[in-house]
């Protein structure tokens, strides 16, 4: 009953919005009029689930909240995750329990195969917002292509991108000659064969893991264009054949040869701290530079890239479409999208993660504020991270992985 | 029996008033225990079978145990966790009998005790990190002879933990179920004459462990039995221990379900549930296969009294226990002290034996948060263990833990069926019921876990207590009521104490009902210690387990320091 309600709602949304306005106050939250958003928002608590494995990134959040706090009278409250996907399981148990208003999750940290399925079933916040949110004509559309289609799907405004993202290798500068580095998949291979043992990548579905087998999967796929779209089951096994070629080649190499791997990124920095591991790899450039500014990471850590391409994309927020406060949310995301959050975020020192906004549309203090930032010793500069390789579609992700699983799953 | 846990919680109240009183407590019991873990199951079962109509399961189908069965290298998973069952339950049992056997009634008995008991309090997931950053080739050992002795600069290329038998992973259980079966076995050790069957055995001419083995073992193996199989239970299906310490490829059966629970392809919730079923299905193959070796157990016994063989001299057989016992201690606490040591560690190379610089910083950053947490853990665990005492000392008092059998095996019932197969069912019932995440509701499930342990706690003191007591009381003219409040009540003080901490202990420890039926709105200090577990920083990971220690820790000192303070003038209530 209630559903259907929403649905009639939904489609007279699409028909004509301004009739809706007049219509009614609860489900007509709308990020294109500002003010009324604002003065809904205020006295709301947001609940912004959000993977919580990083106390820096914590912080962070913590200070945003307590400036929209103050500033609009918005509380938030981090939801602090081990994975993202208890966020979509709670909001699909919602749904499934009827419970299409006041859900309990706000905002959510998403992007890639979790956005996918959000959007397939309709769990996500709609019509799209991100793009009326007052701060979304600074974002950089035209040079991060990526902040309007994650990993192939579009994104039509159903989340609002927070930071970028780009795959950066780091070494130890103490043990390994910076001659010896690879410069692509295959130079890595030549690396684990002369240095047995002393590289690994993050156990699949680890986020970073699975990412590594994509970026050696679009550099060794005889036809690039096919990761675009979805898999085709006709010709997976072919088109994958290199990929795994490639690692029956490689694990006998690995760390621990193989039998174990590092369970995430955080775990691979403290190998390469431990001296267990010579080259690790994370998808935030600033992240080696963080590490020795926290004291994980000895300031003889080093950064590059595959001159070819590495692997790109960039991470958001999204509103559920139960969510209790909307409009809370919106501010939230507009001011996490401000060049005053997305400065601060950027600095090494706080959490070390890439704009994106594009700095020529900033006002001139905000750029200055950019410029002025002290990257760190250990992070590449922008224009020396090399070109970004577009995200395979979804499918592969799941694919990969499943088959991954099936031929490694029993290493020992 | 499922349908006489359904029928029951009627039928007292269908028996007449007079029952009915005397059954209150019990009825109450086997309700808020009994539904929810039935409806729990039903929630797994039905998408097992592929009913879950959210996500398009409208009909019966057993499609899903077809894929489970294609999961690659699924038998070695079953295998993995069977074997950790039944190895883990039978070493520390194995240690704690030769212990008790060679030490109980000495004096290195209560040394080994208070040595042991603070163990309890620590949580599984804390002692696990500690075993790593203790045994890890980058970990404390290999850095105490290295280089000098090794001449390793860089840490050696071994498969520990995470080794494909789950060595490392059993040790780890090992070494936090022994402190909790010794101190089951301290329960309910006043309720056995130790002191004449030492005597007798002894001029019979036995040595003490033989003598302690045939005349007191099995009268005091039939109180322990159900925290025994709740090891079983425990060891067959853990998850975090297993994921810190266990084998990766492939993983144990109950760390490959939680993966099928979090993929972000939701149709994998299908699969889940079957794996549940079957998680079902293998602790329950864990419990017979322990009850056939009970059986084993009983035959060797009776051969080894009839033998008449007397063994006089078993000093080097009792100095292993207690070797092992005062080990596995030392270990645990060692792994605390370099958690600890983390925590406040700047830039800490290999082979270094201490870090280059400290800091303050881990600390800095995490207290601010990490006081909600707490907060909530401490309302939380003691308004959940207070309630418990009460609903305990009531059930007790009615002796309605001892009418009949369905009772026991509701109350026990959270104790013996894995989480994993109940809890995701109970969480799509709450929200089905469109019941928010709220503190009184998130209560209630830590109550149906919390109550157990409680029960079992208070229960073998309750009993030891001499009747007489009582007797004359009455005999005063006393009624029921005056002499539990003033007889029994004051007397037992320090066995309500300990039964409240261990509540305490066990609601402040409680991971998957927490996240789930909190809805990650309610946050404790363990559900805030795995999430940043998962980020893998050691410096984190140092804070909050070490913050996971404390705060239960704190529960159990409250409950030895009290009856200092109370029975500061009463010679014959301090120990």
């Amino acid at each position: 009953m209630i559903r259907s309600t929403r649905r009639m709602f939904t489609r007279m949304a699409l028909l004509a919005p301004l009739a809706l306005t007049a219509l009614g106050p609860a489900g007509a939250t709308d990020a294109a009029k500002w003010d009324q958003v604002l003065a809904e928002a205020r006295g709301e608590t947001v609940y912004f689930n959000a993977w919580g494995g990083s106390a820096n990134i914590n912080a962070y959040i913590q200070w945003a909240g307590d400036v929209v706090k103050t500033r609009y009278g918005v509380t938030v409250v981090q939801v602090k995750l081990d994975d993202t996907t208890k966020a979509v399981t709670t909001v699909l148990a919602e749904k499934t329990a009827g419970k299409n208003e006041h859900g309990s999750v706000d905002l959510i940290w998403i992007n890639g195969e979790n956005f996918a399925a959000m959007k397939r079933q309709d769990l996500l916040f709609s019509p799209g917002w991100a793009t009326k949110l007052p701060n979304w004509g600074l974002v950089d559309i035209d040079n991060q292509p990526t902040t309007l289609t994650d990993f192939t799907i579009p994104t039509d405004g159903l989340e609002s991108p927070w930071g970028a993202a780009k795959l950066v290798f780091f070494y130890d500068e103490a043990r390994t000659a910076r001659k010896d580095l690879p410069d692509s998949a295959r130079d890595l291979l030549s690396f684990a064969q002369a240095h047995p043992g002393r590289f690994s990548y993050p156990q699949p579905p680890d986020f970073i893991g699975s990412s590594f087998l994509k970026q050696v999967l679009s550099e060794l796929i005889a036809d690039k264009a096919k990761l675009q779209k979805p898999v085709d089951d006709v010709t997976f096994d072919a088109d994958v054949a290199p990929l795994f070629a490639y690692l029956d080649q490689l694990h006998p190499l690995l760390w621990r040869k193989g039998k174990a791997f590092p369970k995430n990124y955080p775990d691979m920095k403290q190998k390469l701290a431990d001296g267990e591991l010579d080259i690790i790899f994370a998808f935030n450039p600033a992240e080696a530079s963080a590490g020795i500014a926290a004291g994980e990471l000895p300031d003889s850590v080093r950064s590059f890239v595959f001159s070819k391409g590495t692997l790109g994309n960039t991470h958001f927020v999204g509103i559920p479409y139960n969510a209790n406060a909307k409009a809370g949310a919106l501010v939230l995301a507009n001011f996490l999208l401000s060049p005053e959050a997305q400065v601060r975020k950027q600095d090494p020192k706080v959490w070390g993660d890439p704009t994106v906004l594009a700095l020529g549309k900033l006002p001139e203090a905000d750029r200055a504020a950019f410029a002025a930032l002290d990257l760190g010793v250990a992070t590449l500069p922008p224009d020396k991270l090399g070109p970004a390789l577009a995200e395979p579609h979804p499918d592969w992700m799941t694919r990969i992985e499943a088959e991954w699983i099936k031929r490694y799953g029993a290493a020992n | 029996m499922e349908r006489r846990t359904e029928d029951n919680p009627g039928r007292p109240l269908a028996n007449g008033k007079t029952v009915s009183c005397r059954f209150s407590v019990s009825g109450v019991v086997l309700v808020m225990i009994g539904l929810p873990i039935l409806a729990g199951l039903a929630g797994t079962v039905g998408p097992a079978f592929g009913l879950l109509p959210a996500l398009g399961g409208n009909h019966l189908t057993l499609d899903h145990f077809a894929e489970l069965a294609t999961q690659p290298h699924l038998l070695r998973s079953v295998l993995i966790s069977f074997a950790t069952a039944i190895i883990t339950t039978g070493l520390s049992l194995a240690v704690v009998m030769l212990f008790t056997a060679g030490y109980a009634g000495t004096r290195m008995f209560s040394r080994i005790q208070h040595l042991v008991s603070p163990l309890l309090a620590i949580p599984h997931a804390a002692a696990a990190f500690g075993l790593v950053f203790l045994v890890a080739p980058s970990g404390l050992a290999m850095r105490l002879v290295s280089p000098g002795l090794t001449g390793y600069d860089s840490p050696p290329d071994w498969l520990v933990p995470q080794d494909p038998l789950g060595l490392t992973m059993m040790a780890g259980l090992i070494v936090k179920e022994m402190p909790f079966l010794f101190l089951v076995t301290l329960a309910a050790l006043p309720q056995v004459p130790l002191l004449q069957a030492r005597h007798l055995s002894a001029s019979l001419g036995y040595g003490r462990t033989r003598g302690f083995l045939i005349s007191v073992w099995p009268l005091l193996y039939r109180q322990i039995r159900l925290p025994v199989f709740a090891v079983v239970a425990y060891a067959s299906s853990v998850v975090d221990v297993a994921m810190i310490l266990g084998p990766a490829l492939p993983a144990p059966l109950a760390v490959r379900i939680t993966g099928w629970m979090a993929d972000s392809d939701l149709r994998m919730r299908f699969l889940a549930s079957a794996g549940a079923l079957l998680q079902l299905g293998l602790t329950t193959a864990a419990m017979v296969t322990w009850l056939a070796l009970e059986q084993v157990g009983s035959v060797l016994l009776r051969r080894m009294s009839g033998s008449g063989v007397r063994k006089a001299d078993d000093r080097l057989l009792r100095r292993s226990a207690c070797a092992v016992m005062a080990l596995s201690a030392a270990l645990v606490f060692l792994g605390l002290a370099t958690l600890l040591v983390w925590s406040v560690a700047g830039l800490w190379p290999f082979p270094a034996l201490l870090p280059d610089s400290f800091t303050l910083q881990p600390w800095l950053r995490a207290l601010p948060q990490a006081g909600v947490a707490i907060t909530m853990t401490i309302s939380l665990a003691s308004s959940s263990a207070a309630i418990a005492l009460l609903l305990a000392i009531g059930l007790l008092w009615q002796g309605g833990h001892r009418s009949g059998q369905a009772m026991g095996s509701v109350l026990y019932l959270p104790l013996i069926v894995p989480q994993l197969c109940f809890v995701f069912g109970l969480q799509i019932l709450s929200v089905t019921l469109g019941f928010a995440a709220s503190f009184p509701l998130l209560l209630f499930v830590h109550l149906i876990f919390v109550l157990p342990y409680v029960v079992l706690s208070l229960s073998q003191p309750w009993q030891a207590l001499d009747r007489r007591y009582e007797t004359l009381a009455a005999g005063l003219g006393k009624s029921p009521l005056q002499i539990l409040l003033q007889i029994r009540l004051p007397m037992l003080t320090r066995a309500c104490l300990t039964a409240f901490a261990v509540g305490f202990a066990v609601s402040a420890g409680l991971y998957l009902p927490t996240l789930l039926i909190g809805a990650g709105r309610i946050v404790t200090i363990t559900t805030e210690a795995v999430a940043l577990s998962s980020g893998g920083d050691r410096r984190a990971i140092g804070v909050y387990a070490l913050l996971q220690t404390l705060v239960p820790f704190g529960g159990f000192l409250i409950a030895s320091l009290v009856p200092h303070l109370l029975f500061r003038d009463r010679r014959a209530m301090r120990i």
